[in-house]
């Protein structure tokens, strides 16, 4: 099997405490991975240090056989909702049109190629009635649905997706879903931070249980078992424990 | 060109030119950055003059440069080391423009170099200082300075379009995607560092700072677009400083003072009568609403 990710020795720092250390899997090319593991296990920091967002202690990133930097074009980034500035003076369409930039060459603009493009995304998302909305305008699970948009407009090979799920309504977490199911079926490999423990089992084919440093990379079927959240989350999972389906006995 | 055109379009040009470059930094939340640029560029301006012996422009707009870039670096690296960030601007600010204070008063006095003028600037006096080839005069200096000053922004804006809007609303994906965001971040601060030494003798560096960072904050107020803010914030400051000039005429004041006193009666007006974010707008929308519930409960 290919592996579209491959990660080696990666380490990052804050001030003295390593957030990160001792960093080593692999992904299976057309896999979705759930990234797992406890409040402040580094797995936002683990993408952003992939994608040297963030600087690395050490690490190296191969993506499909080369060197990170070489790969750049292959890779989507969906980071969280947060992290931007929804204020800032532009519509649901134009951050669509975002997605493109890497395509089109320096000092072009978008096209009416690029234009109807970014609507079919919308579209996709069920946003096209929204595409002149300003981004201030939309709820938080519509903002998610820009986003994703702008993902699919990006059309690239491996995405990385920071808590998509974060705050979003039952709508949206179906529409993301349904998004990442056919990615997945077109051979793409998608690695999202997830939180909810409960649909782990729904929602990826692979998971990663990460606290500080990978405790197991695999099959869900395999790596999901109560014995390996115990080892990531300490104690915390009594409190997960409670509901029967929640994990099988592996 | 008459005395009096002369000093419309060096006000106009140093309003487009600020508001232009100002309308990205009230969009990167760096507007208190701006502010110190325009102060400790005057170290540059200093720095080059003892290097040159002379009040030359390009050398003035190096040093001016370097120094910008070097206050922008300076905050950045004691941000990063744990200092506040509004501390950190405060600490660089004072002490680079504490320091071209000290050094102006080695400059002598035959020379037109003083703190006064660096702060207040004298837009009156710029017709006078015409740029001389072979002896024939080809107008003001600063107006030949701020064009050049208008046209490098222009194109810079124009080039790195998609580069400044991206890395702007969502930079992590700017990197992602392989833009050199750092780059632009260092580009935006020599524009801010070129736009306010060009603006310095007409207006001063306290007076900048009003057509750097207002226009900007008005044109944020009228518009949901990226390109139009750039646009109309630009235009604000061509308008700043007309009215500038005819309340200056009107009531015998400073001219760049009213031009900066202007920037500010058009931020209030915007702010009080945007058609989507002005005070009125919003009550009258929440007294519609109001009426509407009212309707409803009475039916």
């Amino acid at each position: 099997m290919t592996h579209a990710l491959q990660i080696q020795n990666l380490a990052v720092t804050y001030e003295k405490q390593p957030v990160l250390e001792g960093v080593n899997f692999n992904i299976p090319e057309g896999t979705l991975t759930g990234i797992i593991g406890p409040n402040g296990a580094g797995k936002s920091t683990l993408i952003k240090a992939i994608l040297h967002l963030i600087p690395r202690l050490s690490g190296d990133v191969t993506v499909y056989g080369k060197p990170y930097k070489k790969q750049r074009s292959l890779i989507g980034y969906v980071p969280q909702r947060s992290e931007v500035d929804w204020d800032f003076p532009t519509n649901a369409l134009d951050v669509v049109l975002m997605g493109r930039y890497g395509h089109i060459g320096w000092i072009k603009r978008p096209g009416k190629k690029e234009v109807n493009f970014a609507y079919e995304c919308l579209d996709k998302v069920g946003m096209k009635d929204f595409a002149h909305r300003q981004i201030s305008q939309l709820s938080g699970g519509q903002q998610q649905r820009v986003f994703l948009a702008r993902a699919l407009a990006q059309d690239s090979q491996i995405y990385f997706m920071d808590e998509p799920f974060a705050g979003v309504d039952a709508a949206t977490e179906k529409a993301i879903m349904k998004l990442l199911q056919e990615w997945k079926q077109q051979g793409k490999t998608v690695l999202v931070v997830h939180h909810d423990l409960q649909t782990v089992r729904d929602y990826f084919d692979h998971c990663l249980l990460l606290n500080k440093t990978p405790i197991e990379c695999g099959p869900t079927e395999t790596v999901f078992t109560l014995n390996n959240l115990e080892k990531t989350y300490g104690g915390a999972i009594s409190f997960l424990g409670n509901g029967p389906a929640l994990v099988q006995e592996g | 060109m008459s005395y009096d055109a002369w000093i419309i379009l060096t006000g106009c040009l140093v309003g487009i030119t600020c508001g232009m470059t100002g309308a990205l930094l009230i969009l990167r939340k760096m507007a208190m950055l701006a502010d110190a640029i325009s102060h400790t560029v005057l170290l540059g301006i200093v720095l080059a003059f003892f290097v040159t012996q002379s009040l030359n422009g390009l050398p003035m707009l190096i040093g001016a440069a370097i120094v910008g870039v070097l206050t922008a670096v300076m905050v950045q690296a004691l941000d990063s080391s744990g200092v506040q960030s509004d501390a950190a601007i405060g600490v660089v600010f004072t002490s680079l423009f504490a320091l071209g204070v000290v050094l102006i008063s080695f400059v002598g006095d035959s020379v037109h170099l003083d703190v006064n003028h660096a702060l207040m600037g004298e837009i009156a006096f710029i017709p006078w200082d015409t740029l001389m080839i072979n002896g024939v005069s080809y107008g003001p200096t600063a107006v030949w300075m701020l064009g050049g000053v208008f046209l490098l922004n222009l194109l810079l804006i124009l080039v790195f379009y998609k580069e400044i809007k991206i890395s702007t609303f969502d930079s992590a994906m700017a990197i992602s995607i392989g833009v050199p965001v750092v780059f632009i971040h260092y580009m935006l601060m020599t524009m801010v560092s070129f736009s306010t030494v060009a603006s310095f003798d007409s207006v001063g560096a306290i007076l900048v700072v009003a057509m750097l960072i207002v226009p900007g904050a008005t044109a944020y107020l009228l518009t949901d677009g990226f390109g139009m803010m750039i646009i109309l914030s630009a235009a604000i400051g061509a308008l700043s400083s007309l009215l500038g000039y005819g309340m200056s005429i009107v009531f015998d004041v400073s001219i760049s003072g009213s031009m900066a006193v202007s920037t500010g009666i058009l931020f209030a007006a915007a702010f009080m009568l945007s058609p989507k974010h002005g005070m009125v707008a919003k009550w009258i929308r929440r007294k519609k609403m109001q009426q509407e519930q009212e309707q409803k409960a009475s039916a």
